[in-house]
């Protein structure tokens, strides 16, 4: 017992003294998967609602796509991004590969499909409700779209959750655009692989109690959110 | 100038769109003919019963006239001219289930006039007159979702209302209200009428139809059967169906 519980308070005392390698590469997943759920919803967002209320030849095939895009295995975004981002590639002058830049667009390209499937849903149960009723207010179909997002808001959160939920867990697509380089691309996900296969147990527990605590801190806040909102919205 | 015309003052109905006149009208579904009108013509003025049993067609009617959905065949014509925006914005619809958006009680009212586009300054003077309207007042920031069934129809209406349309669309408003939220709503439809609005509703409650009816559509089958002034209509209706379904017959 001695020796599994060992890694256990070293990690706690890692945590507890707020060691600043541990921080900064908390930060760094934080600002990094942030940034790219952000940037995705700007994207998965009104994507997912045109797929929603449009009327337009493949839209049945764009949402199949959509929806099988959510299974993107991120090793292989990661492939891609690296190919499109390394010198011989086709952005390579922009010289992004390993850096966090790098590291949000595998990420965004990662999580935009989640995103974008999840609001087609919750918009186009929405729209079922309002479109005869926006209609006869005047309103189009393309103006419906702000309108059925901002109403289908508090189920739209569970959406930006499953996306920063894939984010902040991913280590395949990380690990290669970012290449892992100590206090410049090491995150959470990539830190807990390295430092596993090295040996180092404590850190790579402590973040991964840290990447847990995050996951139940976000869904137990949007849940409360959502609580909170269900008698205002389902009433 | 057209609009110039319809917007000056608070008069909504004269410039006007009617009488509406269809014709031809056909919507079929599963190869069924749900609605089938050689000609129906609705004047200006007063209030306009749609009747007839479950499954008649009348909400069916309702939305084409309305323009939510398009016939198979046939043609709608406002004042003698094809339904388009002009005429739509002229119209406005309260559904038997209100349709309310997860927005406060204001904001719902507000968002109809941005949509109808009155400009933002004239907004919150015609958001304020419209819940004073309906009895809702007090209820301003509430999220409109959280009011009582008569309260949520009673906003549907007047949001409806807000938009000073010259033709008010109402179908079934009342089929799942009490007596009370019932009255409310009659209240308020028939003060519309007096006020020049054109009220085209639709009810399956006869002694709804008696109390605002100026005339009456009854439909069976999706055929207009009758179409005749309410008094002529109540006391001495023309055909078999009506006949029966007046006196509390099923009519199948």
């Amino acid at each position: 017992m001695q020796n599994f519980a060992d890694p256990f308070s070293l990690a706690f005392r890692l945590i507890l003294s707020g060691d600043a390698e541990l921080l900064t590469i908390v930060l760094l997943s934080l600002r990094v998967s942030l940034t790219a759920v952000f940037i995705a919803a700007l994207i998965g967002m009104p994507l997912g609602a045109a797929l929603a209320v449009g009327r337009f030849a493949g839209r049945e095939a764009a949402i199949v796509l959509v929806n099988a895009l959510m299974g993107l295995p991120p090793v292989v975004v990661g492939l891609c991004v690296y190919l499109l981002l390394s010198n011989a590639g086709p952005l390579g002058v922009l010289q992004l590969l390993y850096t966090p830049t790098a590291m949000i667009i595998a990420q965004v390209v990662l999580v935009t499909p989640i995103i974008a499937a999840l609001s087609r849903q919750v918009v186009e149960d929405l729209n079922g409700e309002y479109a005869e009723q926006l209609r006869s207010l005047g309103v189009s179909r393309a103006a419906s779209v702000p309108t059925l997002l901002w109403d289908g808001r508090f189920s739209l959160m569970t959406a930006l959750l499953a996306g920063f939920g894939r984010a902040i867990a991913e280590v395949g697509a990380v690990i290669i655009v970012g290449g892992n380089i100590n206090h410049v691309t090491r995150v959470m996900t990539t830190t807990i692989a390295l430092e596993t296969s090295k040996g180092n147990l404590a850190l790579a527990l402590a973040l991964g109690i840290i990447l847990v605590t995050i996951a139940i801190c976000v869904n137990a806040a949007v849940g409360m959110l959502r609580g909170g909102a269900r008698q205002v919205v389902h009433a | 100038m057209r609009d110039g015309q319809i917007y000056a003052g608070g008069a909504p109905a004269l410039p006007g769109i009617l009488p509406l006149l269809a014709e031809g009208l056909v919507f079929q579904a599963g190869g069924r003919r749900l609605i089938d009108i050689e000609r129906l013509r609705i004047a200006a003025g007063g209030t306009t019963i749609v009747l007839g049993p479950n499954g008649a067609g009348k909400s069916l009617l309702l939305r084409l006239l309305h323009g939510l959905i398009a016939p198979d065949a046939g043609r709608l014509a406002w004042a003698g001219r094809p339904a388009d925006a002009a005429t739509r914005k002229l119209q406005a619809m309260v559904f038997q289930r209100p349709v309310l958006l997860r927005r406060s009680v204001a904001a719902n009212i507000d968002y109809a006039l941005k949509a109808h586009g009155e400009p933002r300054a004239e907004r919150a003077a015609r958001v304020a007159q419209a819940l004073e309207h309906g009895g809702l007042a007090g209820m301003a920031r509430q999220p409109a979702r959280t009011l009582s069934g008569g309260e949520q129809q009673r906003l549907a209406l007047v949001r409806a209302l807000a938009v000073e349309p010259a033709v008010l669309f109402l179908d079934e408003p009342t089929a799942s209200l009490d007596p009370a939220a019932t009255a409310a709503i009659e209240r308020l439809v028939s003060e519309a009428a007096r006020n020049g609005t054109k009220i085209i509703m639709v009810t399956h409650d006869i002694g709804q139809a008696r109390r605002l009816g100026d005339e009456v559509v009854f439909l069976h089958r999706g055929r207009v059967v009758e179409h005749s002034d309410a008094t002529a209509f109540f006391q001495d209706p023309g055909s078999r169906e009506a006949r029966a379904f007046i006196a509390g017959e099923l009519v199948l």
